[in-house]
């Protein structure tokens, strides 16, 4: 049997990740018509390339229907309740850097961080009856940051899409979204919160705890060539049954 | 689960030979009032949904509140209840999200020191042999040191807010004892808010939108302004209330740490606090309970149920992967919410019958 290797199907993240591979001496190629999800891999043995959305990636890994994916670390976090004990973070691979922070209106001169917003939530909740509201489609990331942090008096609501625009239409107060220039921020009169972001996230290749490591005999030639020091032992020693 | 239900068949017998009432609850209980009683934790775990005719509502997350409800609109005085049925959280992990809690609840205007002593007695009897460790607190204490605080009432708000938040409240009280990372942050934004008029610094920051209006920025402003001349809490105060929140000792032994010279810094506002924690000590003493071999923790229960407000304890196992087997504490406040002004003193705990199965199973 194969070692399956789970890759973006589209855009910069695949043309990023197949340059990562080919700069470590393994061609991983799109096959057949162009709009055909199938591909090849060169330079190795025994691997097969599948190419799934990027979003799709960290569901796969956890059903351990693919041996390795690469998605982005977020995603990850967010879509994997404890994550850690479904897949193990083999590399960093230094491309699709975004990070995930909180966002305030810029007219908000009295807040520059979790202190002041904290602060801002119990006022908020006082005044208008109900809590302060922060826009996210990053539930469980917000959510762990915030009660770490011991913010309270606040409550997410759900924006998949033009999270940016949910404060000038009154369905948020503030906002919790990916961003790597800042750029939609600004346009939408936003600022960020001087505190670490909640998650600084990039393109990442994950191997699944829960799939069969016995049969996937390619892992020890392919971590070689991509010069990875790998747990194998761990990986084939954590089924699915077993996790915690 | 059968042996779960087993064993909690058996403590539920138990609480009825003590003396209560058994009583049931729904299962699918008002979200939108009731949910804010439990605090930041369990009101992200609760499992909610919505009904077309009753609005929001949710699987109960525990027992306490419907239970206080029900007596609210006309219990008998004194009485004591108990309960037994499945509770629902949200879990990451494997962690059980459903899950038996059998309870007993005691509500009495006389004598509070001898029904904490009452309900702790009884959950110390009936899970004797079950190599557990018990451990008391007493949130009362802690509220009472933050009010005895020389500050302003805005700052023991925000500290009050934030006793069930161990990482926040150490963050603000370093604040505002003007040390650490915050004070400077804070010395920063006020020195910027001073360069103008509020209006003024919020029309140059930018096109204003959302919700929270000038008004409130320019209130928060105020606020920030006049908190910039409160002096900075008492130095000896923040490291006495410091050491309070570190304090493990035997019980008797922290009651004389705490009334000791050294806690002179907050001495006047604890003493209250501190005759009801020695009523409660010769009431357990008086029940059979050690109390000179009593753990106590002045820290314990703030990462709990945001309701308590006086006596804490718990029961927990050896072994750190699992929850408590029971909690429980004093919950007076709660009363008078639910009584709409109404009030009576209430205490009363939980014990978890899973857990027992499985300590049970393990040996």
């Amino acid at each position: 049997m194969s070692l399956k290797l789970g890759v973006p199907s589209k855009g910069r993240l695949m043309e990023k990740t197949f340059e990562w591979f080919a700069a470590r001496g393994i061609a991983l190629t799109r096959t057949g018509e162009a709009r055909e999800y199938a591909g090849a891999v060169d330079g190795v043995d025994g691997v097969e390339l599948v190419l799934l959305s990027a979003s799709e990636i960290p569901r796969e890994l956890a059903a351990g229907r693919i041996h390795l994916g690469v998605t982005g670390s977020d995603l990850v976090r967010e879509d994997l309740a404890d994550w850690a004990a479904q897949v193990v973070e083999l590399a960093p691979m230094g491309f699709g850097h975004a990070d995930l922070i909180v966002a305030v209106p810029k007219a908000w001169v009295d807040v520059e961080n979790l202190d002041d917003l904290d602060a801002v939530a119990a006022a908020f909740r006082a005044r208008h009856g109900f809590r302060l509201r922060i826009a996210t489609k990053y539930h469980r990331l917000v959510r762990d940051y915030l009660r770490s942090h011991g913010v309270a008096d606040y409550q997410l609501v759900d924006s998949q899409g033009a999270t940016e625009g949910t404060v000038k239409n009154l369905t948020a107060e503030a906002i919790a979204d990916i961003t790597s220039t800042g750029e939609t921020l600004r346009a939408n009169h936003l600022k960020i919160l001087r505190d670490p972001p909640v998650h600084c996230s990039q393109a990442t290749l994950f191997a699944a705890r829960a799939a069969d490591w016995t049969q996937a005999p390619a892992l020890t030639g392919l971590a070689e060539k991509l010069g990875l020091a790998l747990p194998p032992e761990r990986l084939g020693q954590m089924p699915l049954s077993d996790r915690r | 689960m059968i042996q779960a239900e087993a064993i909690a068949a058996e403590l539920l017998a138990q609480m009825q030979d003590a003396g209560a009432q058994r009583v049931a609850a729904d299962i699918l209980q008002p979200a939108e009032t009731l949910l804010d009683l439990y605090g930041e934790d369990i009101r992200a775990r609760a499992y909610v949904t919505h009904d077309p005719a009753l609005g929001e509502m949710m699987l109960r997350p525990d027992f306490t509140v419907p239970v206080v409800q029900a007596h609210m609109k006309g219990g008998a005085e004194p009485a004591r209840y108990c309960y037994a049925g499945p509770v629902f959280r949200k879990q990451d992990g494997r962690r059980a999200r459903e899950y038996l809690q059998v309870g007993y609840e005691v509500f009495a205007r006389d004598d509070p020191a001898r029904a904490d002593a009452e309900v702790f007695a009884l959950f110390s009897r009936i899970l004797d042999g079950k190599d557990l460790r018990p451990v008391t607190g007493d949130i009362g204490i802690l509220k009472a040191a933050v009010a005895g605080l020389e500050t302003s009432t805005e700052r023991k708000s925000a500290l009050m807010r934030h006793i069930w938040h161990p990482r926040r409240f150490r963050a603000l009280l370093e604040r505002m004892g003007g040390q650490g990372q915050l004070a400077e942050a804070r010395a920063e934004l006020v020195s910027n808010l001073r360069v103008a008029r509020a209006e003024a610094l919020i029309a140059e920051a930018g096109q204003m939108v959302g919700l929270r209006s000038a008004d409130e920025i320019g209130a928060r402003i105020a606020t920030l302004l006049r908190d910039a001349e409160t002096p900075p809490i008492p130095r000896e105060q923040v490291q006495a209330l410091e050491r309070l929140l570190s304090l493990h000792a035997p019980a008797r032994a922290a009651l004389g740490t705490m009334r000791a010279q050294g806690w002179a810094a907050l001495a006047p506002a604890l003493a209250p606090a501190l005759d009801r924690l020695e009523a409660r000590l010769e009431a357990l003493d008086a029940a059979g309970i050690d109390s000179g071999n009593l753990p106590f923790e002045a820290s314990f229960g703030r990462t709990t149920m945001e309701y308590y407000d006086g006596f804490v304890f718990g029961f927990v196992s050896v072994r750190d992967d699992l929850p408590p087997v029971a909690t429980g504490g004093r919950y007076d406040a709660l009363t008078s919410v639910l009584g709409q002004g109404r009030a009576i003193p209430a205490v009363g705990g939980v014990i978890r019958p899973e857990i027992l199965a499985e300590l049970e199973g393990a040996l």
